[in-house]
């Protein structure tokens, strides 16, 4: 029906500036909107019942619709390798031939692993359940980089779940409702992933601006940086757990560093969730927290120490001076995870419940396992 | 014009004219979604509301488009997964603008309205781009938002166009 046939055709309503109004109305909203969004929007909670439910839409509507597409792609692939079988024959066995002296200092390497690990004490992570999910949506523009998958709380799915492809990491779940989940990108520009440098053990900070090759922000020094450098997510305030493969530092358009993704090397049709939350999960909080603490060891000061007035002595001349206590040098570990788990062993680089199950863990002195021997000075014993 | 040149064009149906090309740009854009690479690149994702904002201005000023824009950039907003509240004002800076120099567009050749379509797309993506910035606190890449989103949306054009030629002589009054 045209507005001119209508019960109100012959009023002029002014409509140019009704129109007006109500725009201006439109744009007080949206302006209220937008203020309303929580500004970190990653954090548990923050997901709103309305993305809630258009995931939970979305994700059949996006599975009907990806299915052609992966068929399609399975057909296509399914060709090709029926026409390039000989020259994909040929490429294999070269890579296998490289594989198997990747195989064997493999083997050596964790050999070494095994010994440097029981040389430093150091207690490895449990492996982490995961579950796998297949990616029906995406948004690809650069004010929002995410993804839905078709695995949500049915399976455990929470928010802050790691999310990985076959090549590396993909990024983390930031909604979930009853069978999909939301996954921001690392290259969402809202996306910070704490990392770690292989090659100079050094941190950044991963930030994504919507471009194909998120930045390397907060880097300690730029001269710590090469292209190539392989870059592992570091672990620190506790997002994400140390280790996992994120991609390689290269050169940007506009001269920064920038890392490409390993997870960019292939679609990412298939996806890996990490039903990891925080390091809590991977710790064990019974023994963290024991009904009684250890007793304290302590030794019996010597006399000589003591003295009879219980103070100190002046040392006398020609006495031979306690021995000086040194930082442990300890020889830099062979692989980029014992690095990772060595560097955690600093105080500095430590969780309060890493740092507590040492305490807890390990409450013997290091002298108790060194060798005894015969002391040339009347001071005890400092480790070194 | 005569009374049968009125009769001639096509009616104001708020159905025709907004429900249908909402119901299209919300199939376009969810189409649009599916992850699909091709030769290892994907698809770009044009703002298709941005389209149908410029051809509702031009066709005639009314109550119901700024909040059917409103929707949209709702919709946007929640599918897409970014921070909500972006695209609305996006879409809506883009109507207002257009709105405001309607005048000088209509009647114009294709070049003309092409390159005004092209100031308003600009327009709306630069106050987008902004608000992006605060809320993130760093700048989105550049070259992706021309790749991903000014590029394609500007290739809608011809879509936008037939749908302002549809309706643009509905009603006469805004001639």
């Amino acid at each position: 029906m045209s507005l001119r046939d209508g019960p109100f055709g012959d009023i002029r309503v002014p409509l140019t500036w009704s129109a007006g109004a109500a725009l201006v109305i439109a744009v007080i909203i949206a302006s209220a909107i937008l203020l309303s969004h929580p500004r970190d929007q990653v954090k548990a909670g923050a997901y709103d019942a309305a993305r809630h439910a258009v995931d939970a839409v979305a994700g059949p509507v996006g599975g009907v619709l990806a299915a052609p597409v992966r068929w399609t792609h399975g057909g296509l692939d399914s060709v090709r390798g029926y026409f390039f079988a000989v020259s994909e024959n040929r490429r294999l066995k070269a890579e296998l031939v490289k594989a198997q002296a990747t195989r064997d200092a493999l083997a050596a390497s964790e050999v070494e692993n095994e010994r440097l690990r029981a040389v430093l004490g150091i207690r490895t992570d449990p492996p982490l359940p995961h579950v796998a999910a297949e990616t029906i949506a995406d948004s690809r523009g650069p004010f929002a980089n995410t993804r839905l998958a078709d695995a949500g709380q049915d399976k455990g799915v929470t928010e802050g779940n790691p999310v990985l492809s076959e090549h590396g990491l993909v990024g983390r779940v930031v909604g979930v409702s009853a069978h999909v989940s939301r996954i921001l990108l690392l290259t969402d520009a809202e996306s910070r992933t704490p990392v770690i440098l292989v090659r100079t053990n050094g941190r950044a900070i991963l930030s994504g601006d919507g471009g194909g090759s998120p930045k390397l922000d907060f880097v300690r020094s730029s001269l710590a940086l090469k292209e190539g450098d392989r870059v592992l997510t570091s672990g620190d305030g506790g997002v994400f757990p140390r280790g996992l493969p994120v991609g390689t530092v290269v050169r940007g358009f506009d001269g920064g560093w920038r890392v490409a993704l390993d997870s960019d090397a292939a679609p990412i049709d298939y996806v890996q969730i990490l039903l990891f939350t925080d390091f809590a999960q991977i710790a064990n909080e019974q023994a963290l927290a024991p009904k009684e603490l250890p007793t304290a060891m302590t030794e019996e000061p010597s006399p000589s120490i003591v003295g009879p007035t219980g103070g100190a002595i002046p040392p006398k001349p020609g006495a031979v001076r306690p021995a000086v206590a040194k930082p442990a040098v300890v020889k830099p570990p062979a692989s980029p995870r014992v690095a990772a788990k060595a560097d955690a062993k600093k105080p500095e680089a430590k969780k309060p419940d890493a740092a507590k199950t040492d305490a807890v863990k390990k409450p013997k002195p290091a002298t108790a396992s060194a060798p005894k021997k015969p002391s040339t000075s009347a001071a005890p014993d400092i480790p070194l | 014009m005569t009374s049968a040149g009125i009769a001639s064009t096509r009616s104001m149906n708020p159905i025709g004219w907004l429900g249908l090309p909402m119901l299209a740009c919300v199939l376009a854009t969810v189409l649009l979604a599916t992850p699909i690479r091709i030769f290892n690149v994907s698809l770009p994702q044009p703002i298709f509301p941005l389209a149908i904002a410029f051809a509702w201005a031009l066709i005639r000023p009314s109550i119901l488009p700024p909040f059917a824009l409103l929707l949209m950039g709702v919709f946007l907003d929640v599918f897409w997964g970014g921070p909500q509240g972006v695209w609305p004002l996006c879409l809506l800076t883009s109507y207002a603008a257009v709105l405001m120099v309607r005048r000088l567009i209509i009647g114009q050749d294709f070049i003309v309205v092409w390159a005004w379509y092209a100031a308003a797309t600009l327009l709306a993506l630069a106050v987008a781009y902004g608000v992006m910035t605060l809320m993130t606190g760093a700048p989105p890449d550049l070259i992706a938002v021309g790749w991903m989103y000014a590029l394609p949306t500007l290739l809608l054009f011809p879509f936008a166009r037939r749908l302002a030629e549809r309706y643009e002589d509905a009603d006469v009054r805004f001639r």
